[in-house]
């Protein structure tokens, strides 16, 4: 037997076992390396080190999100309330921190603790008064779009210290010989590692994704199917107001820094092979998937297409994925 | 014995809640009375005005005006809800039409019916592709109408950034101008729900909507074509959202690509919808319910302008109500259920 078997694997070439190896990979990441090769072909500077690494640093906002947004994903909700949590930490921290470098640590977990309590809050209503997360986490789109705006007056004051800006926009100088190392990246780093371990490593991810998968079998097998559901919804609040901070850190103060992220982390999680309504995700893919998202958004800018039309094509990148998820269920029926 | 022979007024009461529930009227209505008391007591204690609402025939009137755009759309969600659908374009096809109509009539009166036509067959386009991708490429309804809502949203914002042109002075009259004491946009949304009314229940399609919402796999099984029944509300749905755009652009003389988006129209007519009784999982409900949220929320919007509420508090408020009203519902279709 194990002669047969290694003359089998000795007989298959290394060619034809990188084709298997490739054909169980997710596409996400050859579609992300096709991009990166394109844009890297339309404007060569985009691989010196320190531009690409501007670049992971600018996307690291939208991939830090999208991981949390898998967690809801693959619980079988969504969360669109994602992005006005964004443009409300933004307001919310020039308002609290004002130019006080003192004030960043405290102001840092007030934002969070308000992260925690939106996503109690979406979590709680949408098990306990049964309201579907997508009307549920839209009602929360307003409440906390309003908050900032009303704590704010409708238009974006006080200052950001360095100390709470260098999340989005500062980093270690002269490491690895590098102009600047991000802290972005850094973040981004430790937060991809947590949220793997958590789904792929942990009981808790496997319970997650099996509730995704089959709600009434994780009822049935004493699974705490509403605390799983809240906890989904707590690590996608608290991932939006993590990005918030590095985004209010890159771009600045402005009341439109959020809008459109929540279907943005949708299409980047979709684009990871991320199944809506449940069962099946992954964080890395995700990620990469919000990688990826950022280079087309590159390319077509490259390519010189007006901006909005990337709502367009995250609308077609999200129909398109879930119609054919739904092709190939049928088929394999 | 004697205290049962002594108190007949309880029959009274008993018979007028037999004969609510023999007739499954939805609360809705009781809703709409409660909360137009409280209205009542709120700008007594808290409002702005020396003079109650309830005497300002202005204020009546735009209370009425206020739920034309909201309730024409909700009467095509309405239609799409029932048959277990639900669409979160609508708010994307009210800023195309808008847009759409202020930049092709450009002001001049002779191409009003032209433009009119082209909107409502680009309405008639966005229900097929809804229609088509739920029914032929199996996407969920929430996925596929968001999808197509960011498509239409992304191409709109692609080609406009503001205002473009205007609508001529004799279209806004759709808007502006009454018969007698009645708006002539008053008079629509009524004509809009006593067709949307006669379709469900007085026609054979109204009758198998509802089948295919309540039982889509019994509903096929029993012969009918569920994919074009669905197909059709989808398509009524856009149309019902085309008449809303025009009413809009009407009122504002010239459209933008945010109308849509800021009035809500997506989640206020689902919400509306849903407190009118029909119920998210489909099969069930009517346009009358619907009309009667449509009034709790414009209700609500005047009372909120009468004792002075911040902008953005309102716009809180609104989150608050939507989430607990859907919720109350839900919550409470799931304990009938058991």
């Amino acid at each position: 037997m194990t002669q047969i078997t290694a003359t089998t694997t000795d007989s298959a070439s290394a060619g034809a076992r990188v084709w298997g190896w490739l054909r169980g990979l997710n596409p996400v990441y050859l579609i992300a390396v096709v991009l990166l090769v394109a844009v890297g072909y339309l404007n060569p500077v985009f691989y010196q080190p320190d531009s690409f690494l501007t670049f992971v640093a600018r996307a690291a906002p939208l991939m830090i999100l999208t991981a949390g947004q898998v967690f809801v994903l693959v619980s079988g909700g969504f969360d669109l309330s994602v992005g006005s949590v964004v443009t409300s930490t933004v307001i919310i921290s020039a308002i609290l921190a004002n130019n006080d470098p003192g004030a960043t640590w405290w102001v840092i977990l007030f934002l969070l603790a308000g992260g925690v309590l939106i996503g109690l809050i979406n979590g709680a209503v949408t098990t306990y008064l049964k309201v579907p997360s997508l009307i549920a986490t839209l009602g929360m789109l307003l409440i906390v779009r309003g908050v900032g705006l009303f704590w704010s007056g409708g238009a974006p004051r006080g200052y950001l210290p360095d100390n709470l800006r260098m999340w989005g926009r500062g980093g270690i100088e002269g490491l690895f010989g590098l102009r600047q190392f991000p802290y972005a990246v850094i973040l981004l780093v430790i937060f991809g590692i947590i949220y793997w371990l958590l789904l792929h490593r942990l009981n808790y991810g496997r319970q997650l994704l099996a509730l995704g998968d089959n709600p009434r079998a994780s009822r049935l097998s004493g699974v705490n199917v509403n605390l799983m559901r809240i906890s989904a919804f707590v690590i996608c609040a608290v991932s939006a107001v993590v990005s918030g901070i590095m985004v209010a850190g890159r771009g600045g103060v402005s009341i439109e820094a959020g809008t459109g992220l929540e279907m943005q982390s949708i299409a980047a999680a979709v684009l990871g092979g991320t199944m809506l309504l449940g069962g099946r995700g992954s964080v890395p893919a995700a990620m990469t998937g919000a990688l990826a998202l950022e280079v087309l958004f590159t390319l077509l800018n490259l390519m010189g297409l007006p901006k909005p039309l990337r709502d367009a094509v995250q609308g077609l990148i999200i129909i398109s994925a879930v119609a054919y998820t739904a092709y190939s269920t049928r088929k394999s029926r | 014995m004697a205290a049962i022979t002594s108190s007949p007024s309880p029959t009274a009461l008993d018979r007028a809640r037999a004969w609510v529930r023999a007739r499954n009227i939805p609360p809705v209505y009781g809703i709409l009375v409660i909360i137009f008391l409280a209205s009542i007591l709120l700008d007594l204690f808290f409002g702005i005005d020396d003079q109650l609402f309830i005497f300002n025939p202005t204020i009546l009137t735009n209370i009425l005006v206020r739920s034309v755009a909201l309730g024409i759309v909700a009467v095509g969600q309405t239609f799409v809800m029932i048959g277990a659908s639900i669409d979160l374009s609508v708010a994307y096809t009210v800023s195309v039409t808008a847009v759409g109509a202020s930049f092709l009539m450009a002001g001049e009166p002779d191409r009003v019916w032209w433009t009119v036509l082209v909107l409502i067959a680009i309405g008639i386009v966005i229900g097929l592709l809804n229609g088509t991708i739920i029914t032929k490429l199996k996407v969920n309804p929430l996925i596929a109408t968001l999808g197509v809502g960011l498509i239409l949203k992304g191409l709109l914002n692609a080609t406009f950034t503001n205002f473009a042109g205007s609508v001529p002075s004799s279209f806004q009259s759709f808007a502006y101008d009454a018969i007698g004491p009645v708006p002539i946009s008053v008079l629509v949304l009524f004509g809009v729900v006593l067709v949307g009314w006669f379709i469900l229940r007085r026609t054979r399609y109204g009758a198998h909507l509802y089948a295919v919402g309540g039982n889509a796999e019994g509903a096929r099984l029993s012969g009918l074509h569920t994919d074009r029944i669905l197909t059709l509300a989808h398509v009524m749905c856009s149309v019902t959202a085309v008449l809303t755009g025009l009413f809009v652009v009407s009122r504002l003389r010239s459209g933008a690509p945010w109308v849509g988006t800021d009035g809500l129209y997506d989640l206020e007519s689902i919400a509306a919808t849903v407190i009118g009784g029909t119920a998210l999982s489909g099969g069930k409900g009517g346009v009358w319910g619907t009309l009667a949220g449509v009034l709790i929320f414009s209700l609500l919007d005047t009372m909120f302008n009468q004792i002075g509420i911040d902008a953005y508090l309102k716009q809180i408020l609104r989150g608050a109500i939507i989430i607990l009203a859907v919720g109350f519902y839900t919550f409470r279709s799931k304990a009938e259920q058991g």
